[in-house]
C-alpha cells in the first residue's frame, strides 16, 4: 500500500465504531419521523462502510481536513453521508433538519456544491467514472490523497461501471479504492435471483486487474484491515457483503424499506433494537 | 476544421498545463498526435467507452483541470447523453464536448454517423453552451474560448476537412455569444453556422451577382443565441434566409422563426435545413446535403 498511508495510518476501534454507527442509525431514524421517502434500507446497509471510510480510512490533519476524497456513487444512500458529515461538523444540524423540505439544501440524492459533497449522483453508474477522472488528475498533478468511492451492487450492473473499471486498472490507479455495498437486494428483487450471472463479483473484478477483498460489510475493522493492508500497485475494490436495513429486524432484507419510513410504533421498536445491540 | 481544432488545442495546451484531451479511441491525427506524444499523461484514451469518457472528463474538471472530450459528434453526444446532462451540465463543469464531423459530413457511413439533431439535444440541457464555428478560423477562436474563458460545459460542433476559410476579412470579430456579420448589405441576409458556410457563401455570391445587396452572417454561438442581433437582422433586411445543416427543430431555423414571431418581424423569412428523416443515401457530403434539399440551386430556386 502507498507509503503515505503507512506513515499516517489511523487506528480503528471496533467498540467505538459500534457506538458511532448506533448513533448514526438513531439520527437517520429520527429524521424518518418527519420525512417519508428516506431510503433507510440502503443507508443502514452501508452505515459501517461509510463510518469506516470517514472515521478510519480518511487521513485528517489537526483541523479535520483531508486530502482524501469520498464519493457516494450510490446516491440514494446520501442520508448516511449527511449524518456523518454532521458528526464531523461539515454539515450543520440545520442542514440536516432541512432535509427534503422547502428551503432546505439537502435532497435524497447528493448535490455537488453542498458541504462535503464531491459529486451529484442518484443516477447509477456515474460515480466510478468520475472517481477515475479524479484519480487520473491527481496522478498528473502530484496530489497524494486516496479516492474512496462507494458503489451499490445494483449499479455494478451498469455498463458504464465496467468501462471505468477497465480504465482504472489499465492506468494502475493505486490511489483509488472502490467499495461495493453488496446487499443482494435491488428495487425489484434479489440480485442473485434476477441476475445469477452477476456473480461471482470477486473474480470478475480480479479478471479486470483490480486487487479484490471480500469482507463482512458490517465489520468496520475488517474493511479497515483489508484496505490498509492492500498491495497498493493498482486500484482496489472491497466487496462488502451487507444486509439491507441492517440493525432493525423488520427492515433487514425487506425490499419495502428501500423507500418507506417507519410509523411511530415501528420507530420505537427500531430504537429499542439498536439500544439492545449495544449491550 | 479538424486540423484547425488540433492545432488550436495544441497551442492552448502549450500555454496551460491544465488542458487535457480525453478520447474514445479517436485516432490522433495531425497536431493531436503531437499533443499525445509531447504530453502522454495529458492525453487519455479511455477506449471505445464514451460514457466513461464523459465521466472521466467530469472527474478531471472537478480537480480543476480543463478537459476536452473528443470524438465523432454522434458518439460524443448521443451515446453518453446522461453523463453529459448529469456529470457535466448539472454540476456545471468546464468540460468541452467536441463533436467532430457533425451533420451529415460522414456522408458514406449512414445515419449511425449523422448528428442531425445534436444542437437541439445539447441546447436543451441547462448550463450547456453550444458553439458551431463556421470555418477553420472560427474553430480556432472557439477552442481558445473553451480553453481560456469558458466556466461551464460546452458542446463544440464542427465539420471535418475541406471547409473554406470565409471569415478572414469579416467585418465583425469573433466574439462569444455575438452574431457575426461577415459581409453587410441591405436587401437579403443569409444566416448560417457550421460546415455548411461554404454553401451559404455560394448563395450569397449568386444573389450579389443578381444585383442584390447581401449580408452574410455567422451564428457561431447558438446557445446563448444573440437574440437582439437576430431581431436586428430581421428588422434591417427585406429577406432573411437561414441555411443550416441540422434538423428543422431546435436549431437556428426554429430559433429565428420564434424570434421573428416574438419581435413581430415583417421581412420574408425562409429556412433551409436537413429533413427530419433518416435518409438511406450515400455519396459525397454535397450529394447528401442535396438529398436533404440543401443545394445552392434548390435554395436559390425557392427564394426567387
Amino acid at each position: 500500500m502507498p507509503d503515505r498511508d503507512v506513515d499516517l495510518r489511523n487506528d480503528f476501534d471496533s467498540e467505538a465504531a459500534k457506538h458511532r454507527c448506533a448513533n448514526l442509525r438513531r439520527r437517520v431514524l429520527a429524521m424518518s419521523q418527519r420525512v417519508m421517502a428516506l431510503h433507510v434500507g440502503g443507508a443502514f446497509s452501508c452505515t459501517e462502510i461509510v463510518d469506516c471510510i470517514f472515521n478510519g480510512l480518511m487521513v485528517r490533519d489537526a483541523d479535520g481536513k483531508s486530502d482524501d476524497t469520498f464519493l457516494m456513487s450510490k446516491g440514494h444512500s446520501a442520508i448516511i453521508q449527511y449524518v456523518i458529515l454532521e458528526s464531523h461538523g461539515v454539515m450543520s444540524p440545520e442542514d440536516i433538519e432541512g432535509y427534503c423540505t422547502d428551503g432546505g439544501i439537502l435532497g435524497v440524492h447528493p448535490d455537488y456544491g453542498n458541504p462535503g459533497i464531491e459529486a451529484s449522483t442518484g443516477s447509477l453508474g456515474h460515480g466510478l467514472s468520475m472517481s477515475v477522472g479524479m484519480a487520473l488528475a491527481d496522478k498528473t498533478t502530484g496530489a497524494t490523497g486516496t479516492i474512496y468511492v462507494l458503489l451499490s451492487d445494483g449499479e455494478v450492473q451498469e455498463g458504464s461501471t465496467w468501462e471505468a473499471c477497465m480504465l482504472a486498472s489499465s492506468k494502475k490507479l493505486n490511489n483509488l479504492v472502490a467499495i461495493i455495498d453488496a446487499n443482494d437486494l435491488q428495487s425489484l428483487e434479489k440480485t442473485s435471483i434476477a441476475l445469477p450471472s452477476f456473480y461471482p463479483l470477486k473474480e470478475k473484478w480480479e479478471a479486470f486487474g483490480w486487487e479484490v477483498a471480500e469482507v463482512d460489510g458490517h465489520d468496520g475493522a475488517a474493511i479497515f484491515e483489508a484496505v490498509t493492508s492492500r498491495k497498493g500497485d493498482r486500484p482496489m475494490v472491497v466487496v462488502a457483503k451487507t444486509t439491507k436495513g441492517k440493525g432493525v429486524s423488520y427492515m433487514e432484507d425487506v425490499p419495502m424499506w428501500h423507500y418507506r419510513s417507519p410509523n411511530p410504533e415501528e420507530y420505537q421498536q427500531a430504537l429499542d433494537e439498536i439500544e439492545e445491540s449495544l449491550k | 476544421m479538424r486540423e484547425a481544432f488540433a492545432e488550436a488545442i495544441y497551442e492552448a495546451a502549450s500555454k496551460d498545463d491544465k488542458i487535457r484531451i480525453v478520447v474514445a479511441d479517436m485516432s490522433p491525427a495531425g497536431a493531436i498526435k503531437k499533443f499525445a506524444e509531447e504530453w502522454p499523461e495529458r492525453f487519455i484514451n479511455v477506449g471505445v467507452a464514451e460514457q466513461n469518457m464523459i465521466g472521466v472528463a467530469a472527474g478531471l474538471a472537478m480537480r480543476g483541470l480543463r478537459p476536452f472530450a473528443y470524438t465523432i459528434a454522434t458518439f460524443s453526444l448521443y451515446r453518453p447523453f446522461e453523463m453529459i446532462r448529469d456529470d457535466l451540465c448539472y454540476q456545471n463543469l468546464p468540460v468541452t464536448v467536441v463533436g467532430m464531423g457533425s451533420g451529415v459530413v460522414y456522408s458514406t457511413l449512414g445515419s449511425t454517423h449523422h448528428s442531425q439533431e445534436d444542437i437541439a439535444i445539447a441546447g436543451a440541457i441547462p448550463n450547456m453552451t453550444v458553439l458551431t464555428p463556421s470555418d477553420p478560423l472560427e474553430v480556432r477562436q472557439s477552442v481558445e474560448y473553451c480553453a481560456t474563458k469558458s466556466d461551464g460545459p460546452v458542446y463544440l460542433r464542427f465539420g471535418k476537412a475541406g471547409e473554406p476559410i470565409v471569415t478572414e476579412n469579416a467585418i465583425d470579430p469573433w466574439e462569444f455569444g455575438k452574431l457575426r456579420y461577415i459581409e453587410r448589405g441591405t436587401d437579403v441576409c443569409v444566416m448560417t453556422h457550421g460546415a455548411i458556410m461554404g454553401m451559404a457563401l455560394e448563395v450569397a455570391e449568386k444573389l450579389k451577382a443578381d444585383g442584390k445587396s447581401v449580408s452574410l452572417v455567422s451564428a457561431h454561438t447558438l446557445k446563448p443565441l444573440d437574440e437582439d442581433a437576430v431581431a436586428e437582422v430581421l428588422r434591417s433586411h427585406k429577406q432573411v434566409i437561414v441555411v443550416e445543416e441540422h434538423a428543422p427543430q431546435g436549431g437556428l431555423s426554429s430559433f429565428t422563426k420564434q424570434i421573428a414571431w416574438d419581435r413581430k418581424a415583417e421581412c420574408d423569412l425562409k429556412t433551409f435545413t436537413l429533413k427530419d428523416e433518416f435518409i438511406h443515401c450515400y455519396g459525397s457530403h454535397q450529394e447528401l446535403l442535396a438529398k436533404h434539399g440543401l443545394s445552392p440551386e434548390a435554395i436559390l430556386a425557392e427564394i426567387a
